[in-house]
């Protein structure tokens, strides 16, 4: 029985640390139709970014509390300086191309990305335990967690519905839904398409920003982590459908839980699972659980 | 026949590497073996990219292709070159034929992604496969060439001569293949699907063909590098693997069969300079060739070539 409980949490914790790392990756693609591959290199950098300044203020005796302060900022740092300067000075000029071109050129970027990295921070890995260590641990029945694991949980939830509430209920969220449906008639209506694609790409690169961020603490920050997760969020949002927001959650939930299980299970097979759960989904579904049908135009 | 400019460059091409290749230094006989046959998985997917189709997978069939080659050396001590490339090809179109059943569904990211999804498969299999040597992989037994082990000095030049046999057999073969009715529906399912089918051919059927075609490519490459390096590792199933081969084609361009081998030679130069010259910024320099590519030059580099060949007539 304690296994099956610790089967469950785990795959909650991990879906959870999934969800806030793709969702980004999903509203990109829904609003723009970028399948956007800088993702992992926002996320990279933004474990990066958290884990250097987290230490450093550390080690000039920051009181430690502050440090989840300084986690978020560091990845508002990053999503602010370099989204907009990737957006407004190169994908604009990029719209008008294929979907796969555009892939292709957030390739390029990923690669650069990725050697700046090496450049900035050298190739020896980060640690940063005091966040993680300082919330203290809690007990369900005989299983003992970190707090910290409620933490990624506390996050997905509030950027989720966060994400969920400014699209159904503010203003600028059903803009954002209009765009969405159809830029040209937008465009049109009089709303700034192009502010939106601008908001859209920072929020998205923030949100995997955020997600580094705050896994910076529980792992150690090496410069494979932008590769590793931009495949991962690809299958989540692909299990889901791309561009659906409550696709991402129950992607997430997939993934997450069917890792969960094979790691306590049949630890061998733990990579291999998940793409074939995303090779499975997309036999039969083959835009994902959450898609739409559309009509095939001549 | 006769008046095929592309054959006679090939035919040409095949000669020139063979003598050149001769009085080539050892490192360079092996740098371009390997660009060579990166420039055979590269062709086949000129057929697919003809086709709008871009897949980010092919590097399980590269990679297949090399473990089945591999295997044979350790499952009956077989180390015949050509029986590699064949068990590499054959290993590669058996599992690309049934998953072509499912992939000629897709069009666009989504044939892209469920493509990485299978490689990642693979990746994940091996990986954890200890008998395979898990993510050290294994060694590869010493090639041998119609039952002869060729002398130390000439072991390099000897895969570079079957490379550039392979390769351009292959390269030949293809651009038949692009001649025919069935070849010449790949750039008219990317233009207009619907209107393929109207005219009654079956975009499907045609593409279930191609990706056949290029797996198995694909897979010879695969095993000709296995034999070449004398090593295999998981790694060559990883997603990058199968970027560094879109990286190729789009460099390469897909005007001719002549394009992928143009585009791996080119590519080869361009890593090994950066990796000597900035060890750790040699992505950056590929990801700035590939951008710059892209937005300069969409159709890669044979547009430059191409356009002085049909300038001559």
């Amino acid at each position: 029985m304690d296994k099956i409980i610790a089967v469950f949490i785990d795959g909650i914790i991990y879906s959870s640390w999934l969800f806030t790392a793709a969702i980004g990756l999903t509203l990109i693609y829904g609003v723009m139709k970028i399948l956007n591959l800088t993702h992992g290199s926002f996320y990279a950098l933004g474990a990066y970014m958290a884990a250097s300044l987290t230490g450093a203020l550390l080690a000039k005796g920051m009181e430690p509390m502050l440090s989840y302060a300084v986690l978020f900022g560091s990845a508002l740092f990053v999503a602010l300086v370099l989204a907009p300067l990737i957006e407004r000075g190169i994908l604009k000029f990029m719209y008008s191309k294929d979907e796969v071109v555009i892939m292709l050129i957030t390739y390029a970027l990923f690669l650069i990305l990725e050697d700046a990295i090496k450049l900035i921070w050298g190739v020896s890995p980060y640690f940063i335990a005091e966040p993680y260590g300082l919330l203290g641990s809690i007990e369900f029945g005989d299983l003992i967690y970190p707090t910290y694991n409620l933490f990624l949980i506390f996050i997905a939830l509030i950027s989720g519905l966060g994400l969920a509430w400014t699209l159904m209920k503010t203003r600028v969220g059903k803009l954002l839904l209009t765009v969405i449906h159809d830029p040209e008639v937008s465009r049109s209506l009089g709303i700034n398409v192009n502010k939106f694609y601008l908001i859209t790409f920072t929020f998205g690169s923030l949100l995997a920003a955020v997600g580094g961020a705050f896994t910076a603490p529980t792992v150690s920050v090496v410069p494979a982590m932008g590769v590793e997760i931009i495949v991962l969020s690809f299958a989540v949002i692909v299990i889901g459908g791309m561009g659906s927001l409550p696709g991402a959650a129950v992607g997430a939930c997939i993934v997450g839980l069917v890792r969960s299980i094979s790691i306590h299970y049949a630890p061998q097979l733990e990579l291999f699972v998940i793409y074939l759960v995303m090779a499975m989904v997309l036999a039969f579904r083959p835009r994902g659980l959450f898609s739409t049908a559309e009509a095939r135009k001549i | 026949m006769k008046d095929d400019r592309t054959t006679q460059i090939v035919l040409a091409a095949i000669a020139i590497l063979l003598v050149v290749g001769f009085f080539l230094p050892n490192w360079a006989m092996f740098l371009l073996t390997i660009a060579l046959a990166k420039g055979m998985l590269v062709l086949g997917l000129l057929p697919l990219m003809r086709t709008g189709l871009v897949s980010f997978g092919h590097a399980l069939y590269y990679c297949l292709g090399a473990y089945a080659a591999g295997g044979l050396g350790i499952a009956w001590g077989i180390s015949d070159v050509i029986l590699m490339m064949l068990a590499g090809g054959l290993a590669a179109a058996v599992v690309s034929f049934v998953l072509g059943f499912l992939l000629s569904r897709y069009r666009g990211i989504f044939f892209g992604l469920l493509s990485l999804a299978f490689s990642m498969i693979l990746y994940g299999v091996l990986v954890k496969s200890e008998s395979l040597g898990s993510t050290d992989g294994f060694n590869v037994v010493k090639f041998t060439l119609f039952g002869i082990r060729p002398d130390d000095e000439m072991v390099r030049f000897t895969m570079l001569a079957v490379a550039a046999v392979t390769c351009g057999i292959a390269a030949l073969a293809l651009h038949r293949y692009l001649g025919t009715p069935l070849g010449l529906l790949a750039p008219a399912i990317r233009d207009n699907e619907i209107r393929v089918e109207y005219m009654g051919g079956s975009a499907r059927y045609a593409i279930h063909v191609i990706y056949v075609i290029s797996a198995t490519l694909a897979g010879v490459a695969g095993a000709l590098v296995g034999a070449a390096v004398g090593h295999i590792d998981p790694e060559m199933a990883y997603w990058t693997q199968s970027g560094e081969f879109v990286f190729i084609a789009i460099l390469a361009g897909t005007g001719s069969v002549i394009a992928p081998f143009i585009g791996a030679i080119v590519f080869a130069v361009i890593h090994s300079f950066a990796f000597d010259f900035s060890p750790n910024t040699w992505q950056m320099v590929l990801g700035g060739a590939l951008f710059l590519i892209i937005v300069f030059l969409p159709n890669g580099l044979w547009s430059l070539f191409g356009r002085r060949l049909r300038a001559r007539g």
